[in-house]
């Protein structure tokens, strides 16, 4: 069998097995479910509160930033569902149960990532997407073909960039066992940057998304296109149908990446 | 009164003791210190964009506002905001049952628990409050305390916002006794939390009777006040005004904890432990 098939099969029997043990307390899966689908609820609230003041937030309208809102929600709750765990990553190496995945006969990737499958993350995943349906109801769009492609096509690339991140994030775990945040910068950081248009951010900031971690990529460029408004940075029109090749190039970075980090792990020893 | 002194001594022990254990996780500490300055970052420019449209609002200007965002994010983890505090392993002991142990020492709990949070609290705020806030004031033009006079207004109001933090978390991890489990109560009280203190977005910015409401709730002396007492928007009369809701709401909540708690100790003994 492949690595990746292998792997894929270890994610698949991990997380199944999570989700029987999730599904034993239906109540409190129910509840959790809920409180993850609040939680980032609230995030559409405030700028709900802030279009209850104002009719324009850097020169878009509340229902094309519920659009970015909702793609990027949607991507990285996607991202979120399947690696959402990753973050544990350093607790394990610091009190050394990392060793007991080294020794078993599957991919070290697929069991960190499906340990204690999260299924209650479809709250947030839930919520990008009911954002994301009622801005594509309300929006005045010209669909064509290629915008039609686009939307899932965005969604889809978009989870893998956030996936990538996740991973990368995790490596980096190896080094700075006591560094879970920082990893939170980046993924609930980066999808709050995106939900807002990028005319709001300054230049540098909207360079260094686009070009050095290359989140631009996840809703701006494709969702941009798709609304018809100007690209950041005046990058030519063919860069919102680059998506699926950033997150190839990200997804292989991040392999690398995660292989170079577990081959540096010193187990605790003790 | 020597065993006054005594119990003053123990307290202060147990507050020291909580300060260091925080330092202790310094990889943590600075990787929070990024964490916020990148959110910081993110919420500045919304704010920026907000205001250019809407000049003056919630009586801020942008100058103001900016203070405001960096002000969130370092008071975000002092008053445990998102949680974060004492009160998972409150809640943890109760669960167990260990807290029949801690029911069995020379010293009150609720007391013991708040010289620990504070402890903590003052950790948070030199470890994890001022490098967010230098670097706020490095790249936004931001409104500090004119004087010293100021700045100790403003520290007041903090430590008034710590102490009605710690009491409404005290009460979230007594429920626990009759819950035995505290998941579902510290999120409800983490998006109350969130939502209440204006760090999504300022209590003033609000609309009408949601506003009101939201601003009358224990919640607004953990951020909105002592943004508001920084920012020089309370002064004179409005200062003592705001001090004496601060003091009022800890003085409830903490009434109200020292109730449960006896009640709460009682169900202990009758369990047996």
């Amino acid at each position: 069998m492949s690595p990746v098939r292998e792997g894929l099969r270890a994610y698949r029997l991990i997380s199944a097995m999570w989700i029987r043990s999730l599904m034993a307390y239906r109540v409190s899966f129910a509840m959790t479910a809920l409180g993850n689908f609040a939680v980032t609820a609230f995030d559409f609230v405030a700028i709900l509160l802030m279009f209850s003041q104002v009719d324009r937030l850097g020169g878009y309208s509340l229902a094309e930033i519920a659009f970015l809102y909702g793609a990027s929600c949607t991507a990285f709750g996607l991202a979120d569902l399947a690696l959402g765990s990753m973050d544990r990553l350093g607790r394990r190496v610091r009190d050394g149960t990392l060793d007991t995945l080294l020794v078993r006969p599957a991919p070290v990737l697929a069991q960190v990532a499906a340990d204690r499958f999260g299924l209650h993350r479809i709250g947030r995943l839930a919520q990008g997407t009911l954002v994301l349906t009622y801005a594509l109801v309300v929006l005045d769009i010209d669909w064509t073909p290629p915008k039609v492609l686009m939307v899932p096509l965005m969604l889809l690339c978009g989870a893998g960039i956030f996936a990538a991140v996740f991973v990368g994030g995790a490596a980096f775990q190896f080094v700075a066992q006591d560094a879970a945040e920082v990893q939170n910068a980046f993924t609930y950081g980066g999808t709050t940057l995106l939900q807002y248009p990028p005319t709001v951010f300054a230049k540098d900031l909207v360079r260094g998304v686009t070009f050095v971690l290359p989140l631009a990529f996840v809703n701006w460029l494709p969702a941009l296109y798709v609304l018809g408004r100007p690209y950041p940075l005046d990058l030519p029109s063919w860069v919102a149908f680059t998506p699926p090749l950033v997150a190839a190039a990200l997804l292989a970075l991040a392999g690398v990446v995660w292989r170079a980090g577990l081959r540096s792990y010193r187990s605790t020893g003790s | 009164m020597l065993v006054r002194a005594g119990r003053f001594r123990l307290y202060a022990a147990v507050t020291e003791g909580s300060f260091r254990r925080y330092a202790t996780y310094r990889m943590a500490t600075a990787a929070g210190v990024f964490t916020n300055t990148v959110f910081g970052l993110i919420l500045a420019y919304t704010y920026l964009a907000l205001w250019d449209e809407r000049p003056g609002l919630g009586g801020y200007d942008q100058s103001q506002a900016l203070t405001y965002v960096w002000l969130g994010q370092a008071l975000l983890t002092v008053m445990a905001l998102m949680g974060g505090g004492f009160e998972g392993e409150l809640i943890e002991r109760i669960r167990t049952g260990d807290i029949a142990v801690d029911l069995y020492r020379p010293a009150d709990l609720q007391l013991w628990w708040l010289a620990a949070d504070v402890g903590r609290a003052a950790f948070q705020l030199l470890g994890r409050g001022i490098v967010p806030m230098v670097f706020g004031a490095l790249v936004f033009d931001l409104t500090l305390p004119p004087d010293v006079l100021g700045w100790l207004a403003f520290l007041v109001a903090a430590v008034l916002g710590v102490l009605v933090s710690f009491a409404i978390r005290f009460l979230v991890a007594l429920s626990a006794f009759w819950l035995m489990d505290g998941a579902g109560v510290t999120q409800v009280a983490m998006l109350a939390g969130t939502f209440f203190s204006g760090m999504l977005l300022p209590l003033n910015v609000f609309p009408g009777a949601l506003g009101e409401f939201a601003r009358a709730l224990p919640w607004s002396a953990l951020l909105q006040m002592p943004a508001d007492v920084f920012l020089g928007e309370r002064s004179g009369t409005a200062l003592l005004r705001t001090y004496a809701f601060q003091l009022g709401w800890a003085a409830a909540l903490l009434t109200v904890g020292r109730l449960l708690q006896a009640v709460a100790t009682r169900r202990v003994v009758v369990q047996g432990g």
